[in-house]
């Protein structure tokens, strides 16, 4: 076999890995939400050009070590209580481009009043909500955003409302809250779905730099971990059920 | 021009604020300092200096203010009362953890629960020992007047970015609402964002520029034995601090029989206490720790050789004391007198416990 080298120029090169993405090897299980949205942010950063001046907030969950996968400078906050540092952080650098990077625990259980009064203060922030139906650092137990008979590790029968109480859809309550000016839900199950949501990233970065308040995107996630199948039927289930439960699509953008 | 006015404790705290250049205050209304964060908002530090005051939505929301500013090297603080610093303490352990610089104030109330909206100093434990999970310490000053209240917010910033540690002026009630005669500091500038990086871009979230690598603010690690090094780091801050910055004042113990320690409002009231003693020729001294961490153990050591047996004066049920025993090592007898639950003592009380306790 002919040996040949592939001469990379600027004309026959159609993609490489942005300079936001540092050469960590995530963590991630193969086949989770996680690591594509951490593409898109990054690559949305990179096409802003913006990496100087973006300060980002970990959470509690999966993502605790998003900072060691964008190369910008990070504060990893309690369980729960990104919105308030991030708060902090906009408040008294307003040339810098903050947001938060949360799962549903961290943002819809442990630190809803947090989300909701960073929400309703329209601090100039971004939230990146993913939500995945389910605790995955932890192991798998039950989350606010459990679908009704999912079973996890801490409702093995399935989500009973009576003795769970019912999942919530925290971001349609946010979009209630005047300080928020765009809410939307994505997901990246799809190479178009992949492009739209990393459109709403964008949008929100935009909008936090506009000062319009806060921009809440949610991505309904998939945990093939947690949910205990492999990444194709974990894309599957998750099409099947999340979506449905929690409808894609623009909730508020003015 | 010396600028001398007539103050309350807690309006002191909002006016020290301002001048030391501080960037942002983050609290939430507890009695008995409320007044701090509205003299903040009366004042409008924003149109002057540019300082940040917010009210957040709890004290949780706060502290973790308090961290998102600390982590960009700005000069944060934020205060609270009792009930108030226990919703904190996730966030101090936190701002430990990620050696983060900041100042807290705890104008103390009576415990525990809910408790009394009145003086007490049943937080001693809470901050010279913890609160938080974790083996951690925060730097801890007792103001005992007005004058204090203004001078350790200044003071508690030195510390918080000398040692890059959060530090706690645990003060009282008493000292919150009483009015008294204080020199005030001329305006400090605040940090230049220039200044931030030449004194804290080793670390400070000041945005990635491509002469230095990403900084990241965390307290998380997976490696056990790299964690316990960091453990073992902050052993050696903490005995840095414990060298370099004990506090104490010492009042007629050359030729004491008796001594007396109390910090805060209780050594104000022991004071009294040791005049009443000394007009009827009994010989006591008073200790009083500025510094509640890091602790006074060696002049008390020192005392301990010479004299006849210690008083610890708290409004609490004894908690000091026990760092007072500490020290003393049983060289003499330590004997502790107290009220609780936001009831306070009169110099006489004090004396009569002297008198029963240790003179005898
Ligand atoms: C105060 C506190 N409580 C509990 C935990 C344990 N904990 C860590 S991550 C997590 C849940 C994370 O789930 P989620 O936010 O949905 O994120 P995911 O891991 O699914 O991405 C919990 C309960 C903690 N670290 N701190």
């Amino acid at each position: 076999m002919a040996e040949f080298e592939v001469q990379k120029t600027q004309e026959n090169l159609v993609y490489s890995r942005t300079k936001v993405l540092t050469d960590n090897v995530m963590h991630y299980c193969p086949g989770c939400s996680h690591g594509t949205v951490h593409k898109l942010i990054a690559e949305v950063i990179d096409e802003m050009n913006m990496q100087d001046k973006t300060i980002g907030v970990s959470p509690v969950g999966c993502a605790v070590f998003a900072y060691n996968y964008l190369d910008i400078d990070w504060a990893e906050a309690a369980h729960g209580r990104a919105p308030a540092v991030a708060t902090a952080i906009k408040r008294l650098n307003p040339d810098k481009m903050v947001f938060t990077y949360q799962g549903d625990g961290d943002l819809a259980a442990i630190g809803t009043a947090e989300t909701i009064h960073i929400c309703n203060r329209g601090e100039n922030v971004a939230i990146f909500f993913v939500n995945n139906g389910i605790y995955g650092m932890t192991g798998g137990q039950m989350a606010p955003t459990t679908l009704i008979g999912m079973k996890t590790a801490t409702c093995p029968y399935g989500r009973d409302p009576k003795l769970h109480g019912f999942p919530y859809k925290i971001g349609n309550i946010v979009s209630q809250l005047e300080g928020t000016c765009y809410v939307t839900r994505q997901s990246v199950n799809t190479p178009a779905a992949v492009r739209k949501a990393k459109k709403a990233i964008r949008k929100a970065f935009e909008n936090s730099l506009a000062g319009k308040g806060v921009s809440f995107v949610e991505f309904v996630g998939t945990c093939n971990s947690g949910w205990k199948m492999d990444p194709v039927a974990a894309n599957k289930w998750m099409e099947e059920n999340m979506i449905p439960a929690y409808p894609l699509g623009d909730l508020k953008d003015i | 021009m010396k600028e001398v006015k007539l103050m309350k404790g807690n309006e002191v705290l909002a006016e020290a604020a301002i001048r030391c250049g501080a960037d942002a205050y983050f609290g939430y209304p507890i009695t008995p300092q409320s007044e701090v964060m509205e003299t903040l908002m009366e004042k409008k530090p924003w149109e002057t200096t540019g300082m940040v005051v917010l009210q957040a939505e709890s004290e949780l929301a706060s502290i973790n203010m308090v961290y998102g500013g600390a982590c960009c090297g700005k000069k944060v603080l934020t205060s609270s009362s009792s009930p108030g610093i226990s919703l904190m303490c996730e966030g101090l352990t936190y701002l430990a953890g990620s050696e983060l610089p900041c100042v807290i104030i705890n104008v103390s109330r009576g415990g525990p629960g809910l408790g009394t909206i009145q003086p007490s100093q049943g937080d001693y434990f809470q901050a010279t020992k913890g609160g938080g999970h974790g083996d951690y310490r925060l730097i801890v000053l007792a103001p005992n007047s007005v004058q204090e209240m203004h001078d350790f917010v200044f003071d508690a910033f030195d510390l918080a970015f000398k040692y890059r540690n959060p530090v706690m002026v645990l003060s009282d009630g008493v000292i919150g609402q009483m009015m008294e005669k204080v020199v005030l500091a001329e305006q400090r500038p605040r940090w230049t964002e220039q200044e931030i990086i030449e004194k804290c871009g080793d670390w400070a979230l000041t945005g990635k520029t491509p002469d230095r690598k990403h900084n990241i603010i965390t307290s998380l690690e997976l490696d056990p034995y790299a964690f316990e090094k960091f453990n073992q780091k902050l052993v050696e801050k903490y005995n840095k601090v414990r060298e370099n910055e004990v506090r104490y004042e010492e009042f007629m113990c050359d030729d004491a029989d008796y001594v007396i320690v109390a910090f805060g409002s209780s050594a104000r009231i022991g004071m009294k206490t040791m005049e009443m003693a000394r007009e009827e020729g009994i010989k006591v001294g008073l200790l009083r720790p500025i510094t509640l961490f890091p602790f006074p153990e060696k002049p008390i050591a020192a005392l301990a050789e010479r004299v006849k047996g210690f008083l610890s004066v708290e409004l609490n049920t004894g908690q000091m004391v026990e760092d007072i025993k500490l020290a003393v090592n049983g060289k003499t007898p330590v004997e502790f007198f107290g009220r609780a639950g936001g009831a306070v003592f009169s110099p006489e009380e004090v004396y009569d416990a002297l008198k029963e306790k240790l003179i005898k």
